[in-house]
């Protein structure tokens, strides 16, 4: 229990004092999980309505795999593209390995399938209510996925927010991939990693309520926004 | 010369699902002007016949056959449901977006919104979100979104189903509107009073097939049929 309070303080004394370490790696945490974020819900949104409205073999295998990647484990990931991006793998000469751009990778492979299933359940609900609509208005299968997105914009920002919340609290593939070096890829989760494994608990927590703070941050900014519940059911 | 999709001819056309023969086989024609009411107890094909004729439905044989190609017709045509499908959008962006579809600018298009919003009276509504208009005020909003693109003929099923008098008089002098300025209409309806104000002709369903059709007065003042006899009187039809 001293610990946490002990945690608590060392928080707040960091966010009130504007702690150089902190703020930094605060920015780059946000950084690369903006970035994988944004760069996943520009492939996954699409793909979700894609696989909401076109009918084809295998599609339920298809959603059943894409559901299943949902739970895809970070280390994994991590390892995987490590190996691509090393010296030895196909990737080596683009030199990304232990950078800010390596973490992002990872981290759009791990929530791009997050964002994609939900986005797929959201869309396939209104695609279900526009079906009749959309062909009667001859729309190409473009139009048919653009007007499901925007309209279903407020779900889809529900699945973004859920590919965000994972990718800022993940620690495994980026520990691997971007290696924790100091003011180069240091982000919060692996700060976190490393206090612990150092034993100063009070940082290590510390520094976790202010990833908590952060998330939150972001979620209830994103919503004040785009006026998520001002507009009621549509 | 502007080619007109019209007449439409329905050759031995009949609609299967799951094995099962829906509609047909069916042979219609139907002439450039004027309102062909679709009528019959539920269940009788009314509503497939619709959804065939605009496209939503395959045909399992025959044909329907339109003066253009069919991707062109199918641009100049429009449909109404019986349950209004509203974009979970405004008023004055349901209005906007067949025109949007179709490429008209951005302002042309705006004016032509309101100037429809304006002719079914929810000018007052045009920010409103569409989805949280009343049943009647929907079905208007769904009226002017197939009549905004001016459609050479406009499928209208059952449109005034489930809406009070007052509402029903309001789409009915919409529809009389738009007939007036040369939209063919076809409607199915159980309204039989509905039908006696509106249709020009008549088509009579039961089981997937036509039982009878032709003009209106005719059919009216005396039904070649039992059964279309019976539905005049006001009996069951099953």
């Amino acid at each position: 229990m001293g610990e946490i309070w002990e945690g608590l303080v060392a928080g707040f004394w960091l966010v009130v004092t504007l702690d150089s370490d902190l703020v930094e790696i605060t920015l780059r945490s946000l950084q690369v999980t903006v970035s994988a974020t944004v760069i996943a819900s520009v492939i996954a949104l699409p793909f979700g309505a894609w696989l909401a409205i076109r009918r084809f073999r295998h599609r339920r295998a298809t959603i059943a795999v894409l559901n299943a990647l949902m739970g895809l484990p970070p280390v994994v990931v991590g390892l995987v593209v490590y190996l691509l991006l090393s010296r030895a793998g196909p990737f080596g000469v683009l030199g990304l390995l232990f950078t800010p751009t390596a973490m992002i990778i990872a981290q759009v492979i791990i929530i791009t399938p997050l964002i994609a299933s939900i986005a797929h359940q959201s869309i396939r609900d209104i695609w279900a209510e526009y079906h009749d609509l959309l062909i009667s208005f001859s729309t190409t299968r473009k139009q048919r996925i653009a007007t499901l997105l925007w309209d279903g914009r407020r779900a889809l920002l529900t699945a973004a927010l859920a590919g965000f919340g994972r990718a800022i609290g993940e620690v495994g593939a980026i520990m691997i991939v971007g290696g924790n070096i100091d003011h180069a890829t240091r982000v919060l989760t692996t700060a976190i990693a490393l206090e612990t494994g150092k034993g100063d608990f009070a940082l290590a927590l510390g520094l976790g309520f202010v990833l908590i703070g952060l998330s939150v941050a972001v979620n209830m900014i994103i919503h004040a926004v785009s006026r998520t519940e001002s507009e009621g059911k549509w | 010369m502007v080619n007109t999709i019209l007449p439409l001819e329905v050759t031995n056309a009949s609609v299967k699902r799951r094995g099962k023969t829906l509609l047909g086989p069916i042979d219609m024609n139907f002439s450039q002007t004027g309102c062909t009411i679709v009528l019959g107890p539920n269940g009788a094909g009314k509503t497939t016949l619709l959804r065939a004729l605009h496209g939503l439905e395959r045909l399992a044989k025959g044909q329907a056959s339109w003066q253009v190609p069919l991707k062109e017709a199918h641009l100049r045509q429009a449909f109404v449901f019986q349950t209004p499908i509203m974009l979970r959008r405004s008023v004055r962006d349901n209005l906007l977006y067949p025109l949007c579809l179709r490429g008209m600018s951005r302002q042309d298009a705006m004016k032509k919104a309101e100037q429809w919003s304006a002719r079914v009276g929810l000018d007052y509504a045009l920010d409103q979100a569409a989805p949280r208009l009343s049943g009647g005020e929907k079905q208007k909003l769904a009226l002017a979104r197939a009549l905004i693109t001016e459609p050479e003929i406009v499928f209208l099923d059952e449109p005034c189903a489930s809406l009070d008098g007052r509402a029903t008089r309001e789409i009915e002098a919409i529809l009389q509107a738009a007939r007036e300025e040369g939209t063919r209409l076809v409607m199915a309806t159980h309204d039989i009073g509905q039908a006696r104000r509106l249709a020009t002709d008549v088509v009579f369903l039961m089981h997937g097939r036509i039982i009878e059709s032709g003009p209106a007065d005719a059919f009216f003042a005396g039904p070649k049929t039992p059964q279309a006899a019976a539905l005049l009187q006001g009996d069951i039809v099953e």
